[in-house]
């Protein structure tokens, strides 16, 4: 069966795009597809390059995320991270290629008990994906909130510094 | 519980994947999401401003507490501004909708959202004078492209033109020249009519009225904040810099943005400018009166442009200075450039520019009597009048961000990159698609770069920000330069957000690490009092 994933993999990548771009509004989502150029469309850019290094990670028998796959997959859930989706959404569209691997495959194989197990195997490594994602979608969350502090402190900060230091004042953010 | 039980992944998910739009763009409903749109203006700021139906409100809210006759109002306001604005009647009528511009903004880029299109974003108002100001829409209703206005409409014009952050890059693509940042400053007019406005425009609005600056602070508040720089400057550099502050009979005034007084690292580069005039010599001023560059009226109506701007010819005139200087801001250079002249002049009480010091003469300053800090920065250098050791920033790898009003409306993109190049040694330019006239917003302008509404500023950053990252992977840079107040804070927190390892800074601030000045003692730091050499790098 990995044979034939390996060999499907165009069409699988493909779809798990197609499927992906679809959580958006279909003007966004047409768009996402046809820009061609990454700087005139970076977010159909990180989707593409992000597709295409995941599902290397998750044929491959690596254990650990290379720094490039955590970039990739960083890449796709800091944006989704801050568009109108809730957090599952956000991440669920790892999930996608389940249903993609699936709706590719099954007719053709799980001939045997060792397909069966490969499925499984695969699907582990999607939802251990999945829970990397989420980790950094939960960072991504902070850091927002980070930042909106971050900003009402600094919009005055030579204020209070000068405040303090005039009037004796210890200052320490 | 048997596990097909379960729901599915893509259940849980909830999306329907291969959903056609249930409804067109007109009948789509507005959601006010957490974190994607401005909160309302405070009551008390609209009081102060003499502005329509002050009232506590949320976006979140059923019920906006508009006036009965909140119709009436805004198409009244409507055919009056397509009487007096012959571009807003043009605008309305000329679109052929060839989709040109339509991917060409940052927020439909960065969101997918259709109504994030420019094209889409003038049709919200577009529809409406259709129905009720042509005849053909008059007569074919919704087959003719018009629409009847609701409180959904007016609602959706609150959402989507408070999410235009007049930028103009997709006047850059229209073949017919059609700016729809005009058309969001008109729909924002016709809403401020029923009360409709966001309080990060108005506060400051409301505080540059009462007190000259956004901030509201007083004048010897300034005084103080000015000498606390000039203290810093003395610690660095070991001179003491006496600052000429509501000099009457000065040659110059110098008009600078209070972003630039109070928030790091705005201070930064405020200290760069006055470590340039005192080396220079420059019979110039301070003001506490004209002491706001940034003009929030422009996010605002025309009129309030009007009021606000006129303090500085005012003061201009007070003190009876020959002309004037800007500092690096942003949208203060579109009211200079587009409205000044018509709103508040002539200046004729001024005299036209020329640098005292290199003698050159600002001809494209001849109606406006004010020059920008990097056209008269760029002078000096090109004459040699100033002594550079760019090696003092060699710990800095910089791009640079084109700021859109700078870039677009006042042409300004050899002068800032000239003195670049001159005070420092390792300089890389974003994709050329991404610069000069083309260059992406910083996702925080007019009046949006607020931190309530901070998810939609990080969708509209994005393509800005995947344009850094590219030099940021590709030559390690670490400082996003830029020429504006706004820029400075909103491009802070999308570096926080999307390139950490990114630092931002105005362009004077690096000037004067590399100025060489008379007298100075031995620099072992730069302006942000951060080592300048290697050795003591290591923490
Ligand atoms: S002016 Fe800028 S923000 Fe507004 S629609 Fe055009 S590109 Fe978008
Ligand atoms: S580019 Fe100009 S004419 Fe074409 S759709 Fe946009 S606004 Fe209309």
């Amino acid at each position: 069966m990995r044979d034939l994933i390996l060999e499907k993999k165009k069409d699988i990548v493909k779809r798990w795009i197609e499927l992906t771009i679809d959580t958006y509004p279909p003007e966004g989502g047409s768009f996402m597809k046809n820009q061609k150029n990454q700087f005139a469309n970076p977010v159909g850019a990180a989707i593409l390059n992000g597709a295409e290094t995941l599902y290397k990670w998750i044929m491959s028998g690596d254990k650990d995320l290379s720094p490039d796959v955590v970039r990739r997959l960083d890449d796709v859930i800091r944006i989704r991270a801050v568009q109108q989706f809730s957090a599952s959404d956000a991440v669920g569209f790892i999930f996608l290629l389940k249903r993609v691997i699936r709706e590719t495959l099954l007719r053709d194989a799980l001939k045997d008990k060792n397909d069966l197990q490969e499925l499984f195997d695969i699907d582990s490594r999607i939802d251990s994906l999945a829970l990397h994602a989420f980790n950094m979608y939960m960072k991504c969350r902070e850091k927002l909130f980070e930042i909106r502090a971050m900003e009402i402190r600094n919009r005055t900060s030579r204020i209070l510094e000068r405040a303090c230091m005039k009037y004796g004042a210890p200052h320490e953010w | 519980m048997e596990l097909h039980d379960l729901p599915k992944p893509q259940d849980l998910m909830n999306i329907d994947l291969n959903k056609p739009p249930e409804t067109g763009w007109m009948d789509t409903p507005t959601v006010f999401r957490n974190g994607t749109y401005s909160y309302p203006a405070a009551g008390k700021n609209l009081k102060i401003l003499g502005l329509a139906n002050p009232r506590q409100w949320s976006p979140a809210d059923e019920d906006w507490k508009l006036p009965e006759n909140w119709k009436e109002i805004i198409l009244q306001g409507m055919k009056e501004r397509l009487e007096k604005y012959r571009s807003f009647r043009l605008f309305m009528d000329i679109c052929v909708r060839c989709g040109a511009c339509a991917d060409k903004c940052h927020f439909f880029i960065g969101s997918g959202d259709p109504k994030n299109m420019p094209v889409l974003r003038a049709e919200l108002i577009r529809s409406v004078y259709r129905n009720d100001f042509t005849l053909l829409g008059k007569m074919l209703g919704r087959l003719g492209g018009g629409r009847e206005l609701t409180i959904d409409v007016l609602k959706e014009w609150f959402y989507y033109f408070f999410q235009c952050t007049e930028c103009r890059r997709c006047s850059v693509f229209c073949p017919y020249g059609i700016d729809t940042a005009e058309v969001t400053m008109i729909g924002r007019e016709l809403l401020n009519l029923v009360g409709l406005n966001i309080n990060w425009v108005i506060e400051p609005v409301a505080n540059c009225y009462r007190t000259g600056n956004h901030l509201g602070i007083p004048p010897h508040g300034l005084v103080d904040m000015w000498q606390f720089m000039t203290d810093d400057i003395e610690d660095i550099t070991g001179i003491k810099i006496d600052l000429p502050i509501n000099k009457k009979g000065a040659e110059i005034l110098f008009v600078t943005p209070s972003g630039d007084y109070f928030a790091d690292p705005g201070t930064y580069t405020c200290m760069g400018y006055m470590m340039l005039f005192h080396e220079l010599g420059l019979d110039y001023t301070w003001s506490t009166y004209a002491s706001e560059g940034g003009n929030f009226g422009l996010f605002t109506s025309h009129e309030m442009i009007k009021r606000l701007n006129a303090k500085i010819y005012a003061e201009a005139k007070r003190l009876g200075v020959k002309w004037i200087i800007g500092g690096e801001c942003g949208h203060m250079w579109r009211v200079i450039h587009q409205y000044m002249e018509t709103m508040n002049g002539p200046a004729d009480f001024l005299e036209e520019p020329v640098s005292p010091i290199t003698g050159t003469k600002f001809e494209n300053a001849k109606q406006s009597k004010m020059v920008h800090i990097t056209e008269f920065t760029s002078d000096l250098i090109k004459n040699g009048k100033l002594k550079l050791d760019p090696s003092r920033n060699d710990k800095i790898i910089a791009t640079y961000h084109d700021s859109c009003n700078t870039a677009r409306a006042a042409g300004l993109l050899e002068e800032p990159r000239y003195v670049i190049r001159n005070i420092m040694n390792n300089f890389y330019e974003m994709p050329e698609n991404t610069i000069r006239e083309q260059t992406f917003c910083c996702g925080g302008g007019a009046g949006l770069g607020n931190d309530e509404n901070i998810e939609m500023r990080m969708r509209g950053a994005f393509p800005r920000a995947s344009a850094l990252r590219h030099v940021v992977d590709k030559h390690a840079v670490n400082r996003l330069l830029c020429m504006c107040a706004i820029d400075r804070a909103t491009l802070t927190a999308l570096c926080h957000y999307w390139a950490p390892d990114v630092t931002v800074g105005g362009i004077h601030e690096l000037l004067a690490n590399a100025l060489v000045m008379k007298g100075e003692k031995e620099r072992t730091v730069d302006l942000r009092g951060e080592p300048l050499g290697d050795e003591e790098e290591d923490e």
